[in-house]
Protein backbone atom coordinates (compact mmCIF):
# COMPACT_ATOMS: atom_id res chain seq x y z
CA UNK A 1 0.00 0.00 0.00
CA UNK A 2 1.23 3.74 -0.67
CA UNK A 3 1.25 4.43 3.21
CA UNK A 4 3.62 1.66 3.93
CA UNK A 5 5.93 3.65 1.08
CA UNK A 6 5.07 6.57 3.24
CA UNK A 7 6.28 4.89 6.60
CA UNK A 8 10.32 3.97 6.07
CA UNK A 9 12.61 2.71 8.33
CA UNK A 10 14.88 5.23 8.03
CA UNK A 11 11.44 7.85 9.20
CA UNK A 12 10.19 5.28 11.88
CA UNK A 13 13.76 4.82 13.17
CA UNK A 14 14.10 8.96 13.98
CA UNK A 15 10.51 9.07 15.38
CA UNK A 16 11.12 5.86 17.85
CA UNK A 17 15.28 7.43 18.32
CA UNK A 18 14.98 11.23 17.72
CA UNK A 19 18.42 13.28 17.14
CA UNK A 20 19.27 15.98 19.22
CA UNK A 21 15.82 16.43 20.78
CA UNK A 22 15.75 18.90 23.46
CA UNK A 23 16.14 22.93 23.44
CA UNK A 24 19.29 23.56 24.93
CA UNK A 25 21.79 26.63 25.35
CA UNK A 26 23.57 28.77 23.94
CA UNK A 27 21.27 29.81 21.17
CA UNK A 28 21.04 32.87 19.05
CA UNK A 29 17.65 32.96 18.31
CA UNK A 30 14.24 30.85 19.04
CA UNK A 31 10.97 30.37 17.14
CA UNK A 32 7.62 28.60 17.60
CA UNK A 33 5.64 27.28 14.55
CA UNK A 34 2.55 25.39 14.74
CA UNK A 35 0.54 23.39 12.19
CA UNK A 36 -3.24 24.66 12.63
CA UNK A 37 -4.95 21.63 10.90
CA UNK A 38 -3.81 19.10 13.28
CA UNK A 39 -2.18 20.78 16.25
CA UNK A 40 1.47 19.72 15.56
CA UNK A 41 3.57 22.13 17.33
CA UNK A 42 7.73 23.06 17.34
CA UNK A 43 9.88 25.14 18.73
CA UNK A 44 12.78 25.29 17.11
CA UNK A 45 16.52 26.96 18.71
CA UNK A 46 19.79 27.64 15.84
CA UNK A 47 23.58 28.68 17.67
CA UNK A 48 25.50 29.93 14.04
CA UNK A 49 29.27 30.44 15.04
CA UNK A 50 32.11 31.71 12.68
CA UNK A 51 31.70 31.44 9.11
CA UNK A 52 28.23 30.78 9.51
CA UNK A 53 28.96 27.54 10.77
CA UNK A 54 26.11 25.72 12.77
CA UNK A 55 27.04 24.85 15.87
CA UNK A 56 23.67 23.73 16.78
CA UNK A 57 20.08 23.08 16.06
CA UNK A 58 17.66 22.22 18.87
CA UNK A 59 14.30 21.62 19.17
CA UNK A 60 11.29 20.55 20.80
CA UNK A 61 7.61 19.86 20.02
CA UNK A 62 5.07 17.24 19.39
CA UNK A 63 3.34 15.93 16.17
CA UNK A 64 2.87 12.97 14.58
CA UNK A 65 5.96 10.67 13.51
CA UNK A 66 6.20 12.43 10.01
CA UNK A 67 6.68 15.84 11.16
CA UNK A 68 8.51 14.18 14.53
CA UNK A 69 11.13 12.61 12.01
CA UNK A 70 11.43 15.84 9.70
CA UNK A 71 13.10 17.64 12.85
CA UNK A 72 15.38 15.27 13.89
CA UNK A 73 16.60 14.29 10.44
CA UNK A 74 17.28 18.58 10.03
CA UNK A 75 18.88 18.49 13.12
CA UNK A 76 21.30 16.13 11.96
CA UNK A 77 21.87 17.26 8.60
CA UNK A 78 22.21 21.21 9.46
CA UNK A 79 24.89 20.59 12.89
CA UNK A 80 28.46 21.45 11.43
CA UNK A 81 27.09 22.52 7.86
CA UNK A 82 27.28 26.32 7.08
CA UNK A 83 24.39 28.35 6.92
CA UNK A 84 24.51 28.69 2.97
CA UNK A 85 24.56 24.75 2.77
CA UNK A 86 21.30 23.92 4.84
CA UNK A 87 19.45 26.56 3.36
CA UNK A 88 19.87 24.64 -0.43
CA UNK A 89 19.68 21.71 1.51
CA UNK A 90 16.07 23.02 2.45
CA UNK A 91 15.20 24.57 -0.52
CA UNK A 92 15.42 21.02 -2.25
CA UNK A 93 13.32 19.14 0.46
CA UNK A 94 10.36 22.08 0.24
CA UNK A 95 10.86 21.69 -3.52
CA UNK A 96 10.43 17.82 -3.15
CA UNK A 97 7.85 17.89 -0.95
CA UNK A 98 5.27 20.59 -2.58
CA UNK A 99 6.03 18.27 -5.50
CA UNK A 100 2.75 15.81 -5.55
CA UNK A 101 5.17 13.07 -5.57
CA UNK A 102 6.12 13.92 -9.24
CA UNK A 103 9.84 15.47 -8.46
CA UNK A 104 12.42 13.33 -8.86
CA UNK A 105 14.22 13.89 -5.43
CA UNK A 106 18.19 14.81 -5.43
CA UNK A 107 20.09 12.58 -3.07
CA UNK A 108 23.16 14.24 -3.04
CA UNK A 109 21.38 17.36 -2.29
CA UNK A 110 19.11 15.42 0.13
CA UNK A 111 20.81 12.95 2.10
CA UNK A 112 18.95 10.82 4.30
CA UNK A 113 16.06 13.29 3.95
CA UNK A 114 15.40 11.64 0.43
CA UNK A 115 13.63 9.07 2.99
CA UNK A 116 10.49 11.83 3.38
CA UNK A 117 9.75 11.54 -0.52
CA UNK A 118 6.77 9.04 -0.38
CA UNK A 119 5.26 12.15 1.94
CA UNK A 120 4.90 14.28 -1.09
CA UNK A 121 2.36 12.33 -2.47
CA UNK A 122 -0.09 12.99 0.81
CA UNK A 123 -1.01 16.27 0.63
CA UNK A 124 -2.80 16.44 3.84
CA UNK A 125 0.96 15.49 5.40
CA UNK A 126 2.97 17.15 3.12
CA UNK A 127 2.97 20.29 6.31
CA UNK A 128 3.74 18.13 8.63
CA UNK A 129 7.08 16.75 6.96
CA UNK A 130 7.35 20.87 6.42
CA UNK A 131 7.17 21.98 9.91
CA UNK A 132 10.49 21.27 11.43
CA UNK A 133 12.12 22.68 8.20
CA UNK A 134 10.35 26.38 7.47
CA UNK A 135 11.11 26.55 11.37
CA UNK A 136 14.73 26.14 10.68
CA UNK A 137 14.83 29.04 8.11
CA UNK A 138 12.89 30.84 10.29
CA UNK A 139 15.30 30.70 13.11
CA UNK A 140 18.18 30.94 11.01
CA UNK A 141 16.60 34.21 9.00
CA UNK A 142 16.29 35.82 12.75
CA UNK A 143 19.63 34.66 13.87
CA UNK A 144 21.89 36.97 11.47
CA UNK B 1 -27.41 -7.74 17.02
CA UNK B 2 -31.79 -7.29 17.50
CA UNK B 3 -33.47 -9.40 15.09
CA UNK B 4 -35.77 -6.65 13.42
CA UNK B 5 -32.75 -4.46 12.74
CA UNK B 6 -31.73 -5.36 9.20
CA UNK B 7 -28.47 -3.87 8.77
CA UNK B 8 -27.49 -5.09 5.54
CA UNK B 9 -30.66 -4.45 4.25
CA UNK B 10 -29.77 -0.52 5.01
CA UNK B 11 -26.85 -0.94 3.90
CA UNK B 12 -28.21 -1.48 0.31
CA UNK B 13 -29.76 2.13 0.55
CA UNK B 14 -26.56 3.26 0.68
CA UNK B 15 -24.65 3.01 -2.10
CA UNK B 16 -21.01 4.15 -1.55
CA UNK B 17 -21.20 1.63 1.09
CA UNK B 18 -20.65 -1.15 -1.80
CA UNK B 19 -17.73 0.70 -3.41
CA UNK B 20 -14.21 -0.37 -3.47
CA UNK B 21 -11.48 2.08 -2.57
CA UNK B 22 -8.45 2.00 -4.55
CA UNK B 23 -6.74 -1.57 -4.15
CA UNK B 24 -9.79 -3.44 -4.05
CA UNK B 25 -9.98 -2.29 -0.45
CA UNK B 26 -13.68 -2.60 1.11
CA UNK B 27 -14.57 1.02 2.34
CA UNK B 28 -15.15 0.79 6.26
CA UNK B 29 -17.26 4.29 6.99
CA UNK B 30 -16.74 4.92 10.65
CA UNK B 31 -16.77 8.61 9.98
CA UNK B 32 -20.63 9.43 10.49
CA UNK B 33 -19.98 11.97 13.43
CA UNK B 34 -18.14 14.45 10.70
CA UNK B 35 -20.88 13.67 8.27
CA UNK B 36 -22.99 10.74 7.17
CA UNK B 37 -23.75 9.15 3.98
CA UNK B 38 -26.79 9.05 1.92
CA UNK B 39 -28.97 6.21 1.09
CA UNK B 40 -30.60 6.24 -2.47
CA UNK B 41 -33.92 7.43 -1.27
CA UNK B 42 -32.64 10.84 -0.44
CA UNK B 43 -30.60 11.29 -3.82
CA UNK B 44 -33.52 10.11 -5.93
CA UNK B 45 -36.01 12.94 -3.86
CA UNK B 46 -33.14 15.56 -4.88
CA UNK B 47 -32.72 14.02 -8.14
CA UNK B 48 -36.54 14.21 -9.09
CA UNK B 49 -37.19 17.57 -7.49
CA UNK B 50 -33.95 18.69 -10.03
CA UNK B 51 -35.09 16.80 -12.81
CA UNK B 52 -39.04 18.15 -12.67
CA UNK B 53 -40.01 20.55 -9.97
CA UNK B 54 -37.15 22.81 -9.56
CA UNK B 55 -38.23 26.75 -9.67
CA UNK B 56 -37.58 29.18 -7.13
CA UNK B 57 -39.98 29.34 -3.72
CA UNK B 58 -42.00 31.68 -2.32
CA UNK B 59 -42.29 33.95 -5.00
CA UNK B 60 -43.17 32.27 -8.91
CA UNK B 61 -46.60 32.68 -10.05
CA UNK B 62 -46.28 29.61 -12.58
CA UNK B 63 -46.79 25.24 -11.65
CA UNK B 64 -43.06 24.63 -11.15
CA UNK B 65 -42.90 27.85 -9.10
CA UNK B 66 -46.19 26.22 -6.70
CA UNK B 67 -44.39 22.65 -6.77
CA UNK B 68 -41.05 24.01 -5.52
CA UNK B 69 -42.48 25.91 -2.83
CA UNK B 70 -44.82 23.17 -1.89
CA UNK B 71 -42.11 20.67 -1.55
CA UNK B 72 -39.48 23.50 0.02
CA UNK B 73 -42.15 23.76 2.62
CA UNK B 74 -43.31 20.78 3.18
CA UNK B 75 -40.27 19.71 4.27
CA UNK B 76 -40.13 22.12 7.15
CA UNK B 77 -43.54 20.45 7.92
CA UNK B 78 -41.51 17.01 8.06
CA UNK B 79 -39.09 18.41 10.33
CA UNK B 80 -41.14 20.18 12.71
CA UNK B 81 -43.04 16.81 13.14
CA UNK B 82 -40.02 14.90 13.42
CA UNK B 83 -38.51 17.10 15.98
CA UNK B 84 -41.65 17.65 17.79
CA UNK B 85 -42.46 21.19 17.13
CA UNK B 86 -45.23 22.53 18.70
CA UNK B 87 -45.74 25.17 15.47
CA UNK B 88 -44.04 24.30 11.83
CA UNK B 89 -43.16 28.10 11.87
CA UNK B 90 -40.82 27.73 14.60
CA UNK B 91 -38.59 25.36 11.96
CA UNK B 92 -36.17 27.87 10.10
CA UNK B 93 -33.97 26.61 7.55
CA UNK B 94 -30.09 27.62 7.60
CA UNK B 95 -27.43 26.13 5.95
CA UNK B 96 -26.47 24.83 8.58
CA UNK B 97 -25.81 23.90 12.71
CA UNK B 98 -23.06 27.01 12.59
CA UNK B 99 -25.13 28.90 11.06
CA UNK B 100 -28.44 28.28 13.46
CA UNK B 101 -26.11 28.61 16.64
CA UNK B 102 -24.58 32.35 14.93
CA UNK B 103 -27.91 33.51 14.16
CA UNK B 104 -29.29 32.95 17.87
CA UNK B 105 -26.22 34.48 19.54
CA UNK B 106 -26.83 37.86 16.92
CA UNK B 107 -30.12 38.24 18.55
CA UNK B 108 -28.51 39.15 22.09
CA UNK B 109 -27.25 42.62 22.75
CA UNK B 110 -28.58 43.47 19.40
CA UNK B 111 -29.74 47.04 19.33
CA UNK B 112 -33.03 46.39 17.48
CA UNK B 113 -34.00 43.71 19.63
CA UNK B 114 -34.90 45.47 23.42
CA UNK B 115 -36.98 42.36 24.56
CA UNK B 116 -35.39 42.37 28.06
CA UNK B 117 -33.97 38.22 27.38
CA UNK B 118 -32.02 39.21 25.05
CA UNK B 119 -30.81 42.76 26.63
CA UNK B 120 -26.93 41.99 27.11
CA UNK B 121 -24.15 43.98 27.78
CA UNK B 122 -21.15 43.78 30.80
CA UNK B 123 -22.52 42.26 33.48
CA UNK B 124 -24.44 39.45 31.69
CA UNK B 125 -22.99 36.22 31.20
CA UNK B 126 -23.09 33.54 28.71
CA UNK B 127 -22.67 29.91 29.96
CA UNK B 128 -21.23 27.42 27.49
CA UNK B 129 -18.87 24.31 28.16
CA UNK B 130 -15.33 22.57 27.87
CA UNK B 131 -16.80 19.74 25.43
CA UNK B 132 -18.46 22.11 22.85
CA UNK B 133 -17.55 22.52 18.90
CA UNK B 134 -16.18 25.41 17.76
CA UNK B 135 -19.57 26.41 16.18
CA UNK B 136 -20.97 26.34 19.85
CA UNK B 137 -17.97 27.69 21.53
CA UNK B 138 -16.75 30.98 19.00
CA UNK B 139 -19.92 32.91 18.27
CA UNK B 140 -20.46 33.35 21.97
CA UNK B 141 -16.82 34.62 21.90
CA UNK B 142 -17.87 36.88 19.54
CA UNK B 143 -21.08 38.35 21.22
CA UNK B 144 -18.59 38.23 24.51
CA UNK B 145 -16.58 40.91 22.38
CA UNK B 146 -19.31 42.84 21.09
CA UNK B 147 -21.40 43.37 24.25
CA UNK B 148 -18.94 43.07 26.84
CA UNK B 149 -20.88 40.21 28.45
CA UNK B 150 -18.37 37.34 30.32
CA UNK B 151 -18.21 34.07 28.85
CA UNK B 152 -17.83 31.55 31.09
CA UNK B 153 -18.04 27.41 31.14
CA UNK B 154 -18.77 24.25 32.75
CA UNK B 155 -15.79 22.47 33.36
CA UNK B 156 -15.28 18.50 32.00
CA UNK B 157 -14.67 15.48 34.56
CA UNK B 158 -12.11 12.57 33.63
CA UNK B 159 -14.81 10.41 33.05
CA UNK B 160 -15.91 12.72 30.33
CA UNK B 161 -18.99 14.03 31.92
CA UNK B 162 -19.75 17.55 32.04
CA UNK B 163 -19.26 19.01 35.58
CA UNK B 164 -22.67 20.19 37.27
CA UNK B 165 -21.01 20.08 40.72
CA UNK B 166 -20.56 23.98 40.52
CA UNK B 167 -23.79 24.60 38.80
CA UNK B 168 -25.52 26.99 41.13
CA UNK B 169 -22.18 29.61 41.07
CA UNK B 170 -22.18 29.12 37.12
CA UNK B 171 -25.78 29.46 36.51
CA UNK B 172 -26.97 32.94 38.18
CA UNK B 173 -29.11 35.72 38.08
CA UNK B 174 -26.31 37.51 35.73
CA UNK B 175 -27.14 34.39 33.11
CA UNK B 176 -28.98 35.34 29.89
CA UNK B 177 -27.90 32.57 28.26
CA UNK B 178 -26.56 28.41 28.48
CA UNK B 179 -25.60 26.84 24.98
CA UNK B 180 -24.22 23.96 25.21
CA UNK B 181 -24.13 20.16 23.43
CA UNK B 182 -26.93 17.64 23.53
CA UNK B 183 -24.60 14.99 22.60
CA UNK B 184 -20.30 16.03 22.62
CA UNK B 185 -19.16 15.01 18.94
CA UNK B 186 -15.90 13.61 20.79
CA UNK B 187 -16.85 11.71 23.82
CA UNK B 188 -19.82 10.77 22.76
CA UNK B 189 -21.68 11.60 26.55
CA UNK B 190 -25.25 12.94 26.46
CA UNK B 191 -25.78 15.65 28.68
CA UNK B 192 -28.11 15.58 31.39
CA UNK B 193 -30.55 18.88 29.73
CA UNK B 194 -32.81 18.41 32.13
CA UNK B 195 -31.29 19.06 35.46
CA UNK B 196 -29.33 22.84 33.37
CA UNK B 197 -32.61 23.45 32.60
CA UNK B 198 -34.46 23.61 35.72
CA UNK B 199 -31.97 26.17 37.30
CA UNK B 200 -32.10 28.44 33.94
CA UNK B 201 -35.39 28.62 34.57
CA UNK B 202 -34.87 29.49 38.25
CA UNK B 203 -32.94 32.29 37.48
CA UNK B 204 -34.86 33.08 34.09
CA UNK B 205 -32.10 32.78 31.46
CA UNK B 206 -32.58 31.12 27.87
CA UNK B 207 -31.49 27.74 26.79
CA UNK B 208 -29.90 26.52 23.57
CA UNK B 209 -28.58 22.67 22.79
CA UNK B 210 -26.63 22.15 19.96
CA UNK B 211 -28.27 18.52 18.91
CA UNK B 212 -26.30 18.24 15.75
CA UNK B 213 -24.86 14.66 17.40
CA UNK B 214 -28.21 13.80 18.55
CA UNK B 215 -31.01 14.68 16.36
CA UNK B 216 -29.39 11.86 13.81
CA UNK B 217 -29.32 9.19 15.93
CA UNK B 218 -32.13 9.07 18.82
CA UNK B 219 -35.49 10.35 19.23
CA UNK B 220 -35.56 14.17 20.16
CA UNK B 221 -38.57 15.97 20.76
CA UNK B 222 -37.87 19.79 21.31
CA UNK B 223 -41.39 19.89 23.44
CA UNK B 224 -40.25 17.25 25.55
CA UNK B 225 -36.84 18.49 26.24
CA UNK B 226 -38.25 22.00 27.29
CA UNK B 227 -35.11 24.04 26.23
CA UNK B 228 -35.27 27.29 23.74
CA UNK B 229 -33.38 26.73 20.64
CA UNK B 230 -31.97 23.64 19.09
CA UNK B 231 -29.66 23.61 16.65
CA UNK B 232 -28.77 20.69 14.08
CA UNK B 233 -27.10 20.36 10.75
CA UNK B 234 -28.84 18.12 7.53
CA UNK B 235 -25.66 16.46 6.64
CA UNK B 236 -25.23 14.27 9.58
CA UNK B 237 -28.37 12.96 9.41
CA UNK B 238 -28.35 11.21 5.86
CA UNK B 239 -29.28 14.44 4.15
CA UNK B 240 -27.06 16.91 1.99
CA UNK B 241 -25.15 19.39 3.16
CA UNK B 242 -25.97 22.90 2.76
CA UNK B 243 -28.96 22.77 4.89
CA UNK B 244 -29.33 23.30 8.83
CA UNK B 245 -32.15 23.78 11.24
CA UNK B 246 -32.69 26.19 13.86
CA UNK B 247 -35.95 25.66 16.14
CA UNK B 248 -36.96 28.21 18.57
CA UNK B 249 -40.17 29.01 20.61
CA UNK B 250 -42.03 30.61 18.43
CA UNK B 251 -42.12 33.91 20.59
CA UNK B 252 -38.46 34.03 20.94
CA UNK B 253 -38.07 33.84 16.90
CA UNK B 254 -41.21 37.13 17.09
CA UNK B 255 -38.25 38.81 19.28
CA UNK B 256 -35.52 38.21 17.78
CA UNK B 257 -34.24 40.38 15.13
CA UNK B 258 -33.30 39.29 11.54
CA UNK B 259 -30.09 37.62 10.85
CA UNK B 260 -29.29 38.37 7.37
CA UNK B 261 -30.97 40.88 5.30
CA UNK B 262 -32.36 40.34 1.65
CA UNK B 263 -34.88 39.01 -0.46
CA UNK B 264 -38.49 37.07 1.14
CA UNK B 265 -37.50 37.88 4.60
CA UNK B 266 -39.54 41.33 4.20
CA UNK B 267 -43.05 42.33 4.15
CA UNK B 268 -42.39 45.71 2.63
CA UNK B 269 -39.59 47.92 1.75
CA UNK B 270 -39.19 51.49 1.68
CA UNK B 271 -35.50 53.19 0.95
CA UNK B 272 -35.07 54.33 4.30
CA UNK B 273 -36.75 51.04 6.19
CA UNK B 274 -38.45 48.05 5.88
CA UNK B 275 -40.94 45.83 7.89
CA UNK B 276 -40.36 42.27 8.14
CA UNK B 277 -42.05 38.95 7.36
CA UNK B 278 -43.26 36.99 10.19
CA UNK B 279 -41.06 33.57 11.50
CA UNK B 280 -39.32 31.75 10.13
CA UNK B 281 -39.22 33.86 6.59
CA UNK B 282 -37.83 36.59 8.67
CA UNK B 283 -34.77 34.62 9.13
CA UNK B 284 -34.58 32.91 5.56
CA UNK B 285 -33.22 35.62 3.57
CA UNK B 286 -32.40 35.07 -0.30
CA UNK B 287 -33.17 32.24 -2.10
CA UNK B 288 -32.34 29.21 0.36
CA UNK B 289 -31.13 25.57 -0.24
CA UNK B 290 -34.42 24.72 -1.61
CA UNK B 291 -32.99 21.14 -3.14
CA UNK B 292 -31.46 20.84 0.26
CA UNK B 293 -34.27 21.58 2.61
CA UNK B 294 -36.14 18.82 0.36
CA UNK B 295 -33.56 16.10 0.55
CA UNK B 296 -33.79 16.83 4.48
CA UNK B 297 -37.08 16.16 4.43
CA UNK B 298 -36.44 12.93 2.09
CA UNK B 299 -33.69 12.44 4.90
CA UNK B 300 -35.85 12.18 7.93
CA UNK B 301 -38.90 10.40 6.04
CA UNK B 302 -35.91 7.91 5.91
CA UNK B 303 -34.82 7.80 9.33
CA UNK B 304 -38.16 7.90 10.68
CA UNK B 305 -39.24 4.48 7.93
CA UNK B 306 -36.59 2.78 10.21
CA UNK B 307 -37.57 4.24 13.43
CA UNK B 308 -35.56 6.41 15.80
CA UNK B 309 -35.75 4.10 18.83
CA UNK B 310 -34.57 0.81 16.40
CA UNK B 311 -31.84 3.51 15.32
CA UNK B 312 -30.57 4.51 18.53
CA UNK B 313 -31.17 0.91 20.04
CA UNK B 314 -29.06 -0.69 17.12
CA UNK B 315 -26.01 2.20 17.93
CA UNK B 316 -26.28 1.46 21.50
CA UNK B 317 -25.49 -1.93 20.88
CA UNK B 318 -22.61 -0.98 18.05
CA UNK B 319 -21.01 0.95 21.00
CA UNK B 320 -20.74 -1.27 23.38
CA UNK B 321 -19.40 -4.16 21.04
CA UNK B 322 -16.72 -1.23 20.43
CA UNK B 323 -15.78 -0.31 23.76
CA UNK B 324 -15.03 -3.56 24.62
CA UNK B 325 -13.34 -4.44 21.69
CA UNK B 326 -11.18 -1.81 21.77
CA UNK B 327 -10.43 -1.66 25.47
CA UNK B 328 -8.51 -5.14 24.31
CA UNK B 329 -5.82 -3.46 22.27
CA UNK B 330 -3.05 -2.60 24.52
CA UNK B 331 -2.17 1.37 24.75
CA UNK B 332 -5.29 2.76 24.07
CA UNK B 333 -7.29 4.76 26.71
CA UNK B 334 -11.20 5.74 25.39
CA UNK B 335 -11.08 10.19 26.09
CA UNK B 336 -15.04 9.44 27.44
CA UNK B 337 -17.54 7.73 29.18
CA UNK B 338 -16.67 3.64 28.97
CA UNK B 339 -20.09 2.73 29.98
CA UNK B 340 -23.31 3.26 27.90
CA UNK B 341 -24.97 5.20 30.25
CA UNK B 342 -25.79 8.39 28.65
CA UNK B 343 -23.36 7.89 25.94
CA UNK B 344 -24.23 7.77 22.06
CA UNK B 345 -22.03 6.09 19.26
CA UNK B 346 -18.77 8.06 19.31
CA UNK B 347 -15.60 6.83 20.48
CA UNK B 348 -12.40 8.81 20.69
CA UNK B 349 -9.49 7.54 22.36
CA UNK B 350 -5.06 7.69 22.24
CA UNK B 351 -3.06 4.98 21.34
CA UNK B 352 -0.17 5.81 23.29
CA UNK B 353 3.12 6.75 22.08
CA UNK B 354 1.53 7.10 18.22
CA UNK B 355 0.01 9.97 16.94
CA UNK B 356 -3.80 9.88 15.84
CA UNK B 357 -2.68 11.05 12.05
CA UNK B 358 -0.59 8.23 12.21
CA UNK B 359 -3.15 6.19 12.68
CA UNK B 360 -5.66 7.27 10.66
CA UNK B 361 -3.25 7.38 7.88
CA UNK B 362 -2.32 3.88 8.31
CA UNK B 363 -6.51 2.67 8.98
CA UNK B 364 -7.37 4.35 5.53
CA UNK B 365 -4.39 3.29 3.60
CA UNK B 366 -4.33 -0.56 4.81
CA UNK B 367 -7.98 -1.57 5.72
CA UNK B 368 -10.02 1.03 4.08
CA UNK B 369 -11.44 2.36 7.46
CA UNK B 370 -12.25 5.81 7.43
CA UNK B 371 -12.10 7.34 10.70
CA UNK B 372 -11.60 11.61 11.94
CA UNK B 373 -8.09 12.34 13.45
CA UNK B 374 -7.41 15.65 14.91
CA UNK B 375 -9.30 17.81 17.43
CA UNK B 376 -12.67 17.32 15.70
CA UNK B 377 -13.08 21.09 16.11
CA UNK B 378 -13.28 20.87 20.01
CA UNK B 379 -9.82 21.81 20.38
CA UNK B 380 -10.42 23.23 24.52
CA UNK B 381 -11.94 19.83 25.02
CA UNK B 382 -8.47 18.34 24.14
CA UNK B 383 -6.21 20.39 25.81
CA UNK B 384 -8.96 19.79 29.32
CA UNK B 385 -7.41 16.37 28.60
CA UNK B 386 -3.96 17.89 27.77
CA UNK B 387 -3.87 16.15 24.61
CA UNK B 388 -3.36 17.72 20.81
CA UNK B 389 -5.54 14.88 19.10
CA UNK B 390 -7.57 12.12 19.08
CA UNK B 391 -8.54 9.22 17.06
CA UNK B 392 -12.70 9.29 16.44
CA UNK B 393 -14.39 5.93 15.32
CA UNK B 394 -18.63 7.24 15.02
CA UNK B 395 -21.20 5.01 14.12
CA UNK B 396 -24.59 5.22 12.38
CA UNK B 397 -27.60 2.86 11.61
CA UNK B 398 -25.73 0.94 8.68
CA UNK B 399 -22.34 -0.29 10.55
CA UNK B 400 -21.98 -3.36 11.34
CA UNK B 401 -19.67 -5.19 14.46
CA UNK B 402 -17.27 -6.61 11.60
CA UNK B 403 -16.32 -3.19 10.68
CA UNK B 404 -15.68 -2.66 14.21
CA UNK B 405 -13.05 -5.94 14.26
CA UNK B 406 -11.86 -4.24 11.44
CA UNK B 407 -11.00 -1.27 13.11
CA UNK B 408 -9.44 -3.46 15.74
CA UNK B 409 -7.74 -5.52 13.43
CA UNK B 410 -6.07 -2.00 11.83
CA UNK B 411 -5.40 -0.75 15.29
CA UNK B 412 -2.86 -3.80 15.58
CA UNK B 413 -1.45 -3.66 12.89
CA UNK B 414 -0.71 0.10 13.82
CA UNK B 415 0.80 -0.95 16.51
CA UNK B 416 3.23 -2.95 14.87
CA UNK B 417 4.42 -0.47 12.49
CA UNK B 418 5.25 2.01 15.24
CA UNK B 419 6.20 -0.94 17.98
C1 LIG C 1 -21.61 19.05 18.06
C2 LIG C 1 -21.49 19.76 16.77
N1 LIG C 1 -21.90 21.02 16.67
C3 LIG C 1 -21.84 21.71 15.52
C4 LIG C 1 -21.34 21.13 14.37
C5 LIG C 1 -21.27 21.97 13.15
O1 LIG C 1 -22.04 21.48 12.11
P1 LIG C 1 -21.97 22.24 10.71
O2 LIG C 1 -20.52 22.19 10.31
O3 LIG C 1 -22.83 21.47 9.79
O4 LIG C 1 -22.41 23.64 10.96
C6 LIG C 1 -20.90 19.82 14.43
C7 LIG C 1 -20.35 19.15 13.23
O5 LIG C 1 -19.21 19.21 12.88
C8 LIG C 1 -20.97 19.12 15.65
O6 LIG C 1 -20.53 17.86 15.75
Amino acid sequence: MIAESMYQELILEHYKHPQGRGLRDPFDSEVHHVNPTCGDEITMRVKVGEGGKVEDVSYDGQGCSISQAAASVLHELATGSTVEETLSVVEEFTRLMQGRGKVEPDEEVLGDAVAFAGVAKFPARVKCALLAWMAYKDAVVRSA
Amino acid sequence: MSTEFDVERIRKDFPVLSRELPGGRPLVYLDSGNSSQKPTQVIEVMREHLASHYANVGRAMHVLGAESTEAYESARDKVATFVGAPDRDEIVFTKNASEALNLVAYAFGNPINEDPRFVMGPGDEIVISEMEHHSNIVPWQLLARRTGATLRWFSVTDEGRLDLSNLDELVTERTKIVSIAHQSNVLGTVNPVARVLARVRQVGALMMLDASQSVPHKPVDVAALGVDFLAFTGHKAVGPSGIGVLWARGELLEAMPPFLGGGEMIEAVWMDRSTYAPAPHKFEAGTPPIVEAIGLGAALDYLSSIGMDAIAGHERELTGYALEALGEVPGLKVIGPRDLQDRGGTVSFTLEGIHPHDVGQILDDEFGVAVRVGHHCARPLHLRFGIPATTRASFYLYNTPAEIDALVRGLHHVRKVFA
